[in-house]
């Protein structure tokens, strides 16, 4: 119920102006876009669906940021296992 | 990027497991609360338990819409679909869901016409499409569901489709918060707060649990590594002794929320005096009705609803699962007389009660099995 989906932005109606067509991992399907008002929206974009809905644009450059954050912690964590390693006789 | 398989990583999960570990002081455990059933659903598919250390405990909250509604709600839902000429529309969640007088499932096999749908806007296309009846959405879902609900309201108006109506069982989760944080018997050291809800209310109605409780919540994604961070975010803030609202989801949930979803709402919906939640009784202000200019489209004018309160059946301990008092094994009925096929309380019957989670993903035996071990 609350769960919502990724899709990517592939087309735009402009009959009613106000439905766009998103990709879910391969289906299509129809979807409502009117609760984005103001968000400058294009193909490639990418929106949570939630029943028919876009709820939210997704950012990318806050995703990327955060699988960053996480890829340093990860080496950072692959780097003191090493040192740890190392260290045990 | 698909923002879905990138943040199911292994390597950086346990990389997090680690981090989590080695912020938690010794001899001090962590009850954190996910408030909304999506993530209880994520921490049960992907195992999540597995990752934390045992000192660190998530607790279940109220927040899977399709577990608070009351039994009595869903006999006036039923009332409305045995009315001659009227279709009922619901989200597949919603069908098996217990009331007094049994299901929408079992009204339908009594001859009651009750379609699923996906989206409101499926029920909207059905009244055009069958003029001659009445096409009754219901309603329900948080803060999420909602504008979905009042654009599909907006554009029947707009497009004059008055055998549309909606039966309106939104609810708010602040509220079910509040009742939460007021409840004496429950100690929580901080939140998961619900990722999709925020998308729409945004971070700043949570700052009242950092300030006036001292209780950090972190708005929290939906894959496994988004509920890992935030836990980690959660033993950060406990170990630098912060209590703060902070939004490890910011790709999708802006700090101020969705203007548009909030001003949808408040055009066609108002906060009810009180409403009651399955398990957690009456709460006030905490559901929302269709105001007066919409009451065309409002399912409770239009029709007579017996609106009588039913008590859960004895069995029943869904108000302290919800509560996150008991764990969903501990329940006496739990996968014997209570299963998804044959639920007895609401918890069992949407992927996102945390008994059914517990059901569908073996947690059940392994929990058993973890807890058998230890003694
Ligand atoms: S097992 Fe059934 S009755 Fe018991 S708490 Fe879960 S849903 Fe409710």
């Amino acid at each position: 119920m609350c769960l919502g989906i990724p899709g990517e932005l592939v087309a735009f109606g402009d009959d009613p102006p106000d439905l766009a067509t998103v990709d879910v991992s391969g289906v299509r399907r129809r979807i409502n876009i009117g609760l984005l008002e103001g968000e400058d929206l294009r193909p490639g974009d990418w929106v949570l669906v939630h029943v028919g809905f876009a709820l939210s644009k997704i950012s990318e450059s806050e995703a990327q940021a955060l699988l960053q954050f996480l890829e340093d912690m990860g080496q950072a964590y692959d780097d003191e296992i090493a040192a740890f390693r190392e260290s045990s006789p | 990027m698909r923002f879905v398989d990138e943040f199911r990583d292994a390597g950086k999960a346990r990389a997090l497991a680690a981090r989590i570990a080695a912020l938690c002081e010794p001899g001090r455990s962590y009850r954190f609360m996910e408030v909304c059933g999506g993530h209880t659903h994520t921490i049960y598919k992907h195992g999540i338990e597995d990752f934390l250390p045992e000192a660190v405990r998530l607790v279940h909250g109220p927040g899977c819409p399709v577990c608070v509604i009351p039994m009595g709600r869903v006999d006036d839902a039923i009332a409305i679909a045995r009315q001659p000429d009227v279709i009922m529309t619901s989200f597949g969640d919603m069908m098996r869901v217990p009331g007094g007088q049994g299901s929408f499932f079992d009204a339908k096999a009594a001859g009651a016409d009750i379609r699923m749908v996906y989206s409101p806007l499926d029920a909207l296309k059905i009244a055009r499409a069958e003029p001659g009846k009445r096409v009754v959405f219901m309603a329900i879902g948080f803060e999420t569901t909602a504008p979905s609900t009042a654009m599909t309201v907006l554009r029947a108006a707009a497009d004059g489709v008055d055998n549309f109506a909606v039966f309106c069982n939104h609810v708010m989760i602040i509220p079910a918060i509040k009742a939460i944080l007021d409840s004496p018997d429950l100690r929580l050291d901080g939140f998961l707060g619900p990722g999709h809800v925020s998308a729409v209310i945004g971070c700043r109605p949570y700052e009242f649990i950092a300030r006036d409780h001292g209780r950090p919540l972190v708005c929290a994604g939906f894959e496994p590594l988004d509920i890992l961070q935030s836990v980690h975010l959660l033993l950060r803030q406990l170990a630098e002794g912060r209590a703060q609202v902070e939004n490890q989801y910011s790709r999708v949930v802006p700090w101020d929320g969705n203007p548009k979803a909030l001003r949808v709402i408040g055009e066609v919906m108002e906060p009810r005096p009180y409403f009651e939640w399955r398990g957690l009784g009456f709460i006030s202000h905490s559901a929302l009705r269709i105001k007066e200019a919409y009451a065309r489209f409002d399912a409770e004018r239009i029709f007579d609803l017996p609106g009588v309160r039913v008590a859960d059946p004895k069995a029943c301990q869904c108000g302290e699962v919800l509560k996150g008092v008991l764990r969903p094994w501990e329940c006496k009925v739990f996968g014997t007389a209570c299963t998804p096929e044959t639920p007895i309380g609401t918890c069992m019957v949407s992927s996102e009660g945390a008994c059914a989670a517990y059901y569908a993903f073996g947690r059940f035996s392994r929990e058993r099995v973890r807890e058998a071990s230890r003694t």
